[in-house]
């Protein structure tokens, strides 16, 4: 079973893949790159936001971080 | 037939697309999935209840409280389009949202929901407070499971009771500044509870075509449309009292109680004009869904510049 033929997320692959080769596997369009990318920043942006809120609210809290009141 | 096949079946017929194509989504895309608009007034009453509470709170701690509201929103929004997926499909107002128009499969909505969320309750309880938390959690298995899932396709009365979700925000706002609950969120609650019932019957009234091809069992579409012009009436006349009850009890100064009164007489008004009119009419009823909003954004900011202004700039101060 090459490639191209094995499920994605479930679904196969095969109407997609009709026109290409085998072995090139899925290959994106440049829109399908550019979606990619900008989804990609997002979430690293995101990523780094929620570290450096984390990091800065540890300093906030002090020694009293591991105080949660309910 | 399997859930697979259902599914892109289900895909294939709404947008036309190929399931096995990679993503074309942008983060455009995924912002519309948290429902900005709905978000913003979400962050607002919450930022009411929150800069009301008494006591002291860092401004961060604060910030953090609402951006994990906001995110909480957004997560309960892109839930609401993953389910409600062929219902937006075939109304007007909501064709052209991601989903329906294929730019963002089922499976990524739910599962950038339930990401989503997740994030923004654990971050809520660990960085805020566990109560503050478990009412975000709360809000959003409401709004999904109760409302979505249940309510909206099943009984007239969906709103109504749904509406709590929408209401809640003030309440976790509150609770996230003091840990704790008392009768003023729950009255700003009960404000946010009895205005959806007459705000969105009055956009039902003029999209009532729209809710019985989607078979949504909203209040027009079952009782009719006088029926509706009735309860909009009836349900404005217990708002009108509510928006005033924090006055009475002591809670806000006269401005307040000048908004809530002239601002209550205004929504009486168009409710009773709402009464009158007859279909195809319909300038009463878009009135009414018109300064609904501007009722309820006025109570909230004259709360917050007169109750809650000094206490933040307290908080930023200390």
């Amino acid at each position: 079973m090459g490639r191209a033929d094995r499920p994605v997320g479930g679904v196969s692959t095969g109407i997609a893949m009709s026109e290409q080769r085998d072995d090139e596997g899925i290959v994106l369009t440049e829109a399908q790159k550019r979606a990619r990318r900008s989804r990609s920043v997002a979430i690293a942006l995101a990523l780094a936001a929620l570290v450096i809120l984390f990091y800065v609210m540890t300093l906030v809290k002090g020694p009293g971080v591991l105080i949660r009141p309910i | 037939m399997s859930l697979v096949s259902e599914g892109a079946d289900f895909q294939e017929s709404l947008a036309g697309t190929r399931l096995a194509e990679p993503s074309l989504a942008t983060v455009g895309d995924y912002v519309a999935l948290m429902k900005p608009r709905v978000m913003s007034l979400v962050v607002f009453t919450a930022l009411v209840g929150l800069a009301v509470a008494p006591g002291s709170l860092h401004p961060l701690t604060g910030f953090t409280a609402l951006l994990c509201i906001a995110v909480g929103a957004g997560a309960a929004g892109a839930l609401n389009m993953w389910y409600d997926a062929d219902v937006d499909a075939v109304m007007t107002r909501t064709a052209r949202r991601p989903v329906p128009m294929g730019r963002v499969r089922p499976g990524e909505a739910l599962a950038f929901g339930l990401t989503l969320g997740s994030f923004a309750v654990v971050v809520f309880g660990l960085l805020v407070n566990w109560l503050a938390a478990g009412l975000l959690a709360f809000t959003i298995f409401f709004y999904i499971v109760v409302y979505t899932v249940w309510l909206k396709r099943s009984t007239p009365q969906n709103i109504v009771i749904g509406g709590a979700a929408g209401a809640f925000p003030p309440m976790i706002g509150w609770a996230a500044a003091t840990g704790s609950l008392s009768l003023e969120p729950v009255l700003l609650f009960l404000i946010i509870l009895f205005w959806t019932p007459p705000h969105f019957w009055a956009l039902a009234l003029y999209r009532t075509e729209d809710y019985a091809r989607a078979g949504v069992p909203m209040l027009p579409v079952v009782a009719g449309d006088t029926s509706t012009r009735r309860q909009i009436l009836l349900y404005t006349l217990i708002l009108v009292p509510l928006g005033i009850t924090p006055w009475l009890f002591g809670y806000t100064g006269a401005l307040y109680g000048t908004t809530a009164v002239v601002a209550g007489a205004a929504m009486v008004a168009l409710g009773w004009q709402v009464l009158r009119e007859r279909r195809p009419a319909e300038r009463a009823s878009r009135n009414l869904f018109a300064f609904s909003i501007l009722y309820l954004f006025l109570l909230f900011a004259v709360l917050l510049v007169e109750r809650g202004w000094g206490g933040l700039i307290a908080r930023l101060a200390a």
